[in-house]
């Protein structure tokens, strides 16, 4: 399992975590090699993020030392980092957007005075170099803003290189892009392996990681749980090490009766984000909308909830032409939306859960104008036991539960207007594998119920699993409809994949 | 897309604060202890404090500032701003005045200066809701636009008002000056309508999150319109008011008053950057503001200096209620 | 030509295009405001104005708004006022007459760097801080005066002559200070390294300190900056009128300068900003200023029309910054 020889990079001993009472890493113990690429694998809350994030100066371990070419060193922010040669790229690159890209480079790392003259001609000369090195054609003197997520992570990495980094750590950086872009990041990792730096590509994606990787170490549960070769394991051995049972079909889908189309979308249309979205989901019925990030499928969600319409095409409900400009028409119409990202479109941070679940049936708790708390109340209470969320109080903050109860609030939230249809937003991302059970359940027996369910999800196995069919969509357009019998992985992520070059198209 | 859940994975349930803490520990609390300490220092200072008739009369001074500040605060919760309110108030007065003084028939006038008002809260929203632009800012460019407005319309002069006018605040209800009847009204009525109705719910939920708002069925965009009409509104009823009071209208009236204003809103615990405060912390602030000058008026404190204490109250209460917020939630 | 400079000099050229325009409207009702003497007039009437709007403009850029300069002009020129005003009687000698620049400049960079303590220790938002600090300096600008103002007759008429004429075409020296203000500024901006610091923080603010940027002394600079720049327009007020009055010295210099930065380009939401557009906004609202007694529209109009600019300049700002996004948008399919 150990190689002989070389000396170690990186030399983690003992590293622990803890965030207020919860240990999210327990004494690891790790050594990354100069000249390789090291996958980090593990599910969500696993703590291969963490750990990446230790080393990269963003946390500080609790316990446990880190050795840098034999040396103890402290991480104790990404500055420091830098500084000792290890630079984080985050999935979605931070950056200036108002600067160039040669100044973005460079800013905060230059080791001269306040005052001290800014060198313009050396700066874009410089990054020019680093971007010919990677073969990457970016402007350099244009501004961050606007650059695809692909070119953003191609100026950290060159950022990377100015600085000499010896460890680069790439969190997740594949799910934003296309193939193409995919493979160009994948050469340039491996002509930085074999310049004698080490990247770590932390992602879920086992074809990648055995496409790319060189040794690969397993999280779970905070725990370091093995680190080897990737050619020794086989993907059963990893999930195996990863979920810590062997894989069963735990994701079953109930029968439910298909009826009538509930929702129809023909030709929906918002230029420069989607085009000619046709597709009709019906009564107990769950249609999932597979695709890369960035395909359009939350555009088109957005679109059919009213929170961003589209600009031409027909939504139709129960076989009537409805017209949504805003989500309190859409919620009227009896849809329900449940959004990707709760943190920003779902839940009130510092509002109690109690308000969090009422907020869309304002009619309800309220029928005389004035809001009758029992009422409310009683009504927290149902949903609480219905969806078994754990919390302490339904007074509390929503923003002091666990994600999954969380999502399980909102979820609640939308129950209660009793949606014909439900638009279903990544509903398991961030959430426990328990805890995704309960939701998988919760959405087949809401099927049951006769309500059409739209499932737009990233993770195959889960639109496998439970839908009747499932949509793909790519750059925009809807690019297949598989019926459950033919959904296998490859056919999805065929149908995902973008067909012909990109075009760039800059106004005059 | 966003950041997994890795901070706490094992943990699901998060104990909750005692009901009592959450009922204390809040900025009003802060604000009544040094109502109550203001009182009780402004005795010491002159016997006239403990006198209610002189309090209510003090009041009166501050009566339409105060009033505005309230509808104010439910702005300030909604996640915007407006520091046009007393410009505003000048405008809409001076508007009322040359009226009036133009031959309009009073009951006519009162009726121009308020929908002048409302033009004026439906600017800021036209131009903060349609426009989308930062509040602070818009409204910085109508405070001084209307200011100036009243500046060209009544130069230097003062623009007086019928007799039978004046003297608003000497009217009384049960012993109580009718500005401050007004007060206390509005108080109860906004503070029924935010702390108990959905338009109330609402307006926390737009200031806390305006996305998730928007995405839960809310029409943000509405409400937040409706909030600066109101205040505009609002502002030009205060407006009127101090005209009846002072007996003549100047471009000059209210100058400074959004300062007394946001302070009255910050010393009531409401959170600069929206989804918290209270109608109640708004409407003890203003009393306690009214202490405060009143007192240095009566300890012959010089007007600059207490411009000097209102300023930094100022400071001292956002610096107070940033810290009681962070602490106790987030 | 790239994006960056073509979005910039679009903005920039317009300003410089308004300019001419508006004079040539106003030329052609009123011959005699095409005339240099007219020129002096308008440029006599912006130094201040321009001195100021430097410093705004990195506050605006670092994302901030301070509404505290013209309080911070004014208790710096009366600290200098009172100097002169008693000097004699204080130290026993004449101070000599430039005293007063180097006072009200380290005056105000204190008041300055007052406002940028509260703002970074406490975490305020500027707008608020400098609201309260706005009240505050003036009102100590009234106690340490005891409410009196400065006469003329104390004022040092050497100070005075700043505004007057020198001997370089005779055009004064306070227009040569305040362009040599301006220059300086941007070298500041564009070459150094703290400069540029300033417009990453406003950028991206919570990138900034991950990227090594020390936020805090950072914040100080800037204000600091725009407190000592508010001094010294306020001793160079004193130069210009003549005189320290502790109600109206600076009242209302805010509004001023925060339309002079919008107009030229500045966006509120900090990153971006430069010299050369502030500049010219400064220049386009001297035009207006000047434009207005000849037009016969009174003084007091004045505010009505700062307030109205700033308005226009946000909602131009936003269409063209919802163009140039558009612009660069990539387009699928």
């Amino acid at each position: 399992m150990s190689e002989p020889a070389a000396a170690p990079l990186i030399s983690a001993r003992g590293i622990g975590k803890t965030f207020a009472t919860v240990d999210v890493l327990r004494d690891v113990d790790l050594d990354l090699m100069p000249g390789e690429i090291h996958a980090l694998l593990g599910e969500n809350g696993a703590g291969k993020s963490t750990f990446a994030k230790i080393l990269a100066g963003v946390h500080r371990p609790t316990r446990g030392t880190i050795a840098l070419n034999g040396q103890q060193v402290e991480v104790p922010n990404p500055v420091a980092a830098q500084k000792l040669g290890i630079t984080l790229i985050h999935q979605e690159p931070i950056s200036f957007p108002d600067l160039s890209v040669a100044e973005n480079l460079v800013i905060g790392a230059a080791e001269d005075g306040w005052f001290s003259r800014v060198p313009w001609a050396e700066m874009t000369r410089e990054a020019r170099r680093l971007m010919d090195l990677l073969g990457v054609r970016i402007d350099v003197t244009r501004p961050m803003r606007g650059l695809s997520i692909a070119d953003q992570q191609m100026v950290e990495i060159a950022r990377a290189l100015a600085s000499n980094s010896r460890l680069i750590i790439m969190d997740e950086p594949t799910a934003p892009l296309t193939p193409r872009e995919v493979e160009t990041l994948f050469s340039i990792a491996r002509k930085l392996r074999d310049e004698g730096r080490t990247i770590i590509f932390i992602s879920h994606r086992l074809e990648e990681v055995r496409a790319l990787c060189d040794r690969v170490t397993i999280f779970r549960d905070g725990n370091k749980i093995a680190t080897d070769t990737i050619g020794n394991l086989t993907d059963a051995d990893i999930i195996r090490l990863m979920i810590g049972r062997p894989v069963k079909e735990y994701m079953h889908k109930t029968g439910a009766k298909i009826g009538e189309v509930a929702l129809k979308v023909e030709n929906l249309t918002l230029p420069g984000v989607f085009s000619d979205i046709s597709f009709e989901v019906r009564k107990g019925e769950i249609v999932g909308l597979g695709g890369l990030v960035g395909a359009g499928r939350t555009d088109v969600a957005k679109a059919i909830f009213g929170v961003t319409p589209a600009a031409s095409g027909t939504i139709s409900l129960e076989g009537r032409p409805v017209s949504i400009t805003d989500p309190s028409e859409a919620i009227a119409l009896g849809l329900a939306f449940v959004p990707e990202d709760r943190a920003v479109a779902g839940i009130f941070r510092t509002l109690s859960v109690e308000h969090n679940i009422s907020v869309a049936v304002p009619k309800r708790i309220a029928p005389g104008g004035f809001i009758r708390r029992a009422v409310e109340k009683a009504m927290g209470e149902d949903a609480v036991r219905k969806l078994s969320i754990r919390l302490a109080s339904l007074r509390q903050p929503i923003g002091e539960l666990s994600g999954g109860n969380q999502q399980k609030a909102i979820l609640a939230r939308w129950l209660l207007t009793d949606p014909r249809v439900l638009i279903l937003d990544e509903p398991t991302r961030g959430i426990d594998i328990g805890v995704k059970a309960e939701f998988y359940s919760i959405i087949g027996e809401l099927a049951a119920q006769g309500r059409a369910i739209l499932l737009i999800s990233s993770e195959l196995p889960e639109l496998l699993a439970l839908c009747d069919r499932v949509l793909v969509m790519s750059e925009g357009r809807l690019t297949a409809d598989i019926p459950r019998a033919e959904a296998t992985q490859e056919a999805v992520m065929h149908a995902a994949v973008p067909r012909g070059a990109l075009r760039e198209e800059v106004a005059a | 897309m966003s950041t997994m859940d890795t901070t706490r994975p094992a943990q699901d349930i998060a104990p909750a604060q005692p009901r009592w803490k959450t009922l204390l520990i809040r900025p009003e609390t802060m604000t009544f202890i040094l109502l109550v300490v203001g009182v009780f220092a402004g005795s010491l200072l002159s016997p006239f404090f403990l006198d209610i008739n002189y309090i209510l009369k003090s009041f009166t001074l501050y009566s339409e500032l105060a009033i505005v500040a309230l509808v104010l605060t439910m702005v300030i919760i909604a996640g915007e701003i407006d520091l046009s309110l007393a410009a505003n108030m000048a405008l809409s007065a001076c508007i009322f005045a040359w009226a009036q003084a133009s031959g309009v028939p009073v009951p006519a006038a009162v009726l121009i200066g308020l929908g002048s008002g409302l033009a004026m809260g439906a600017l800021n929203a036209f131009f903060v809701i349609g426009l989308q632009l930062p509040s602070i800012i818009v409204t910085i460019g109508t405070l001084t636009l209307y200011r100036g407005l009243a500046q060209v319309l009544a130069g230097d002069k003062s623009i007086r008002v019928p007799d039978w006018f004046i003297g608003v605040d000497k009217v009384m209800l049960g012993g109580i000056p009718l500005p401050v009847v007004l007060f206390v009204v509005l108080a109860i009525v906004l503070g029924v309508v935010l702390g108990g109705t959905i338009f109330g719910r609402n307006i926390y939920q737009i200031g806390t999150n305006e996305v998730a708002a928007r995405h839960a069925g809310i029409r943000s965009a509405r409400i937040k319109a409706g909030l600066f009409v109101l205040a505009g509104v609002v502002a030009a009823v205060a407006g009127i008011m101090t005209a009846s009071r002072l007996g003549s209208v100047r471009y000059d009236l209210a100058l400074g008053g959004e300062l007394q204003m946001v302070l009255m809103a910050m010393l009531g615990g409401t959170y600069i950057f929206g989804g918290r405060g209270t109608i109640l912390g708004t409407f003890l602030a203003a009393w306690l503001l009214v202490i405060v000058s009143t007192g240095m008026i009566v300890a012959n404190v010089l007007p600059a200096v207490q411009l000097v204490v209102l300023g930094s109250l100022l400071i001292v209460a956002i610096i107070a209620t940033n810290l009681i917020y962070s602490r106790t939630q987030r | 030509m790239t994006t960056l400079r073509t979005i910039f000099l679009r903005r920039e050229a317009g300003i410089a295009v308004m300019i001419v325009l508006f004079c040539l409207a106003v030329g052609a009702f009123k011959p005699q405001f095409l005339t240099l003497d007219q020129l002096r007039i308008i440029l006599l009437l912006t130094p201040l104005i321009m001195i100021g709007a430097m410093g705004q403009m990195l506050v605006i850029v670092a994302r901030h708004v301070d509404l505290s300069i013209g309080s911070i002009l004014g208790l710096s020129a009366m600290v200098s006022g009172m100097l002169y005003r008693w000097d004699a009687t204080w130290f026993g000698f004449d101070v000599p007459w430039w005293i007063g620049i180097p006072i009200s400049v380290a005056v105000g960079t204190l008041l300055g760097l007052a406002n940028g303590a509260l703002i970074t220790v406490f975490r305020l938002p500027a707008i608020i801080v400098t609201l309260g600090t706005l009240s505050l300096y003036r009102g100590l600008t009234f106690i340490i005066s005891s409410a009196k103002q400065i006469d003329r007759q104390w004022i040092p008429s050497e100070l005075k002559g700043l505004s007057q004429t020198s001997p370089i075409f005779g055009i004064p020296w306070i227009i040569f200070i305040a362009f040599g203000v301006a220059i300086l500024v941007w070298y500041f901006a564009m070459h150094t390294r703290v400069g540029r610091q300033i417009y990453a923080l406003g950028s991206n603010p919570v990138a900034a300190p991950l990227r090594g940027i020390k936020v805090t002394q950072v914040t100080l600079l800037v204000f600091a900056i725009s407190g000592a720049l508010s001094g010294l327009a306020g001793i160079l007020y004193a130069s210009r009128w003549g005189f320290v009055n502790p109600s109206n010295t600076g009242s209302g210099f805010e509004f001023q300068v925060i339309a002079a930065v919008v107009i030229g380009g500045a966006s509120i939401n900090g990153g971006v900003g430069t010299v050369l557009g502030t500049v010219l906004g400064v220049l386009l609202l001297g035009c207006v200023s000047a434009a207005l007694p000849l037009l016969g529209i009174p003084g007091t109009s004045q505010a009505a029309i700062y307030g109205a600019v700033i308005l226009i300049a946000l909602v131009i700002d936003r269409s063209v910054r919802q163009q140039g996004i558009a612009s660069l948008k990539r387009v699928r399919a």
